[in-house]
């Protein structure tokens, strides 16, 4: 469904991408892993036809960006980091915009609405003002608002920073949902070990831009000899995962957090 | 989208409405006693009530582009440009969603003047024409702050080049005085700010009646907002970075 080969992306001097490749097949949940400042983020911005890149190719159901960003964006859902839903309107307001942006028509409108209010159990809360909402429902409505085309692929970056425990579990069970009754092929990058362990399919362990390990937890587990990721990524790439991170990345991340109090 | 978003706050419309009053009743009550501005038979205050109301627009629509800014600080541009929406469309919805804003501004200036007795031309088709050529100012200076806000991309810088063009916008138009008092020089940039345009515009169908040279106005604000509309859908992708 998603195929990445030998991406490159600089920002000026920096190199955010190092030539990763990797491949999300469909139906599969996809986690990119690594510490804050491994290109995670650019990555995910990139196959969402927000940024072009620097070289190399991506490949999504058939159609290569950038040269076919417009078609492409019918068959994606993003949901970025930060929360973006407006919190001077409802969660329904939030819907209807994104329905009628993607040009749904009244019926179907109400439908989809319908339908993803239902499937994100938020359905209490729409009529409530998204400012009232908890960040776990902020999330959810989010997600929904991503999925009001239908579209064969979601991209998430840091689904479920900042959230509480619960919430972070009610996200999670959201998109496993989607994977098992809906067959969608779910990218979502995270930096949050066991976040990485309990949900995704497969996994690629991000560091300075390059992709260290591609595999299922097990395998990475097995092939780093460690009984947990944590493990497996400091033995991997030979430091912790709290280093890295600039200051800009850390300032979004802190802000998403501050923002769900 | 904006229209549901006064509803949420209302008050909003009351402090934007503060400013305008002021001009109104301190400048415009006082210039009107002392007669230094030749406004061509008619009293001060009338003359410049379409100024002030244009001013008023002016002031909204250009600081439109730090809701893009905004926006984009908490995502919410980098959610819509990956959505299968051509870009223009979001464009030309903020150029609406100003002029909703511009209308309910003129509503209250045109209450106000109703208030002060100021000698106004009412009639169907002079606020119908009114807010019309509302519409086109605020969908003008909205698409201007939408390419500034993409080139400019924070706030700080914004605010500040913001400021610096609200300014000469303002005063070197015929807003508050009319064109052919000014210095020569002021005069040339007087002749192309299209906020001149429409003041005069405004102040013919408003005030004297006087319609000549309306049509081409009208024209070269339309052409000049295609064009902005056309760069600002060019400009617009460059938020997402």
């Amino acid at each position: 469904m998603i195929k990445v080969e030998q991406l490159y992306k600089y920002f000026k001097q920096v190199k955010a991408l190092d030539g990763i490749s990797f491949e999300v097949k469909k139906g599969e949940l996809f986690g990119l892993l690594g510490p804050n400042g491994a290109g995670k983020t650019t990555t995910v911005r990139i196959i969402s036809t927000l940024i072009p890149p620097t070289k190399g190719q991506v490949e999504i159901n058939g159609y290569f960006l950038p040269k076919d960003a417009a078609i492409i964006r019918n068959f994606i859902g993003y949901v970025p980091q930060a929360l973006s839903s407006d919190g001077t309107l409802t969660g329904y307001e939030n819907l209807l915009i994104f329905a009628k942006l993607v040009g749904l028509n009244r019926s179907e409108r109400e439908k989809q609405i319908n339908e993803l209010v239902e499937l994100m159990g938020i359905g209490d809360f729409v009529d409530r003002l998204v400012r009232e909402y908890s960040g776990g429902m902020v999330r959810k409505l989010e997600i929904a608002q991503a999925l009001l085309h239908n579209p064969k692929v979601l991209l998430l970056d840091e689904p479920t920073v900042g959230l509480d425990p619960a919430s972070r579990r009610s996200v999670w069970d959201v998109l496993k949902t989607l994977q098992e009754k809906y067959d969608s092929t779910i990218l979502l990058t995270t930096h949050y070990m066991e976040e990485a362990e309990a949900l995704c399919d497969r996994i690629a362990i991000m560091d300075h831009g390059k992709i260290v390990i591609i595999g299922t937890p097990k395998e990475i587990m097995e092939q780093a000899g460690v009984e947990t990721l944590e493990d497996a990524f400091i033995v991997l790439t030979g430091h912790e995962a709290e280093e890295g991170g600039n200051f800009n990345e850390l300032k979004r991340v802190r802000k998403t957090a501050r923002r769900l109090q | 989208m904006e229209a549901r978003r006064l509803r949420h706050d209302p008050t909003e419309l009351f402090t934007r409405a503060v400013q305008p009053v002021l001009w109104l009743l301190v400048f415009g009550e006082t210039f009107t006693k002392i007669k230094a501005i030749p406004t061509g038979g008619v009293s001060y205050i009338a003359f410049m009530t379409p100024g002030i109301l244009s001013q008023s627009v002016l002031f909204i629509s250009i600081f439109y582009g730090l809701a893009l800014i905004w926006d984009r600080d908490q995502g919410i541009i980098q959610k819509f440009l990956a959505l299968p929406v051509p870009r223009s469309a979001f464009v030309v919805g903020r150029t609406m969603g100003a002029a909703v804003r511009g209308i309910s501004q003129a509503v209250i200036i045109m209450l106000l003047a109703v208030i002060l007795r100021v000698e106004i031309r009412w009639s169907i088709l002079s606020i119908l024409g009114t807010i019309g050529v509302v519409i086109l100012e605020a969908a003008f200076f909205s698409c201007f702050s939408m390419i500034l806000a993409s080139l400019m991309k924070t706030r700080e810088r914004f605010m500040g080049i913001g400021q610096v063009l609200t300014m000469p916008l303002f005063f070197a138009s015929s807003a508050i005085y009319p064109i052919s008092i000014m210095p020569k020089w002021l005069q040339v940039i007087a002749v192309i700010n299209p906020l001149s345009y429409v003041v005069e515009i405004l102040r013919g169908i408003l005030v004297t009646g006087v319609y000549t040279n309306m049509l081409l106005h009208v024209g070269l604000l339309i052409g000049m907002i295609l064009i902005a509309v056309v760069i600002a859908t060019l400009l617009y992708p460059r938020l997402a970075s």
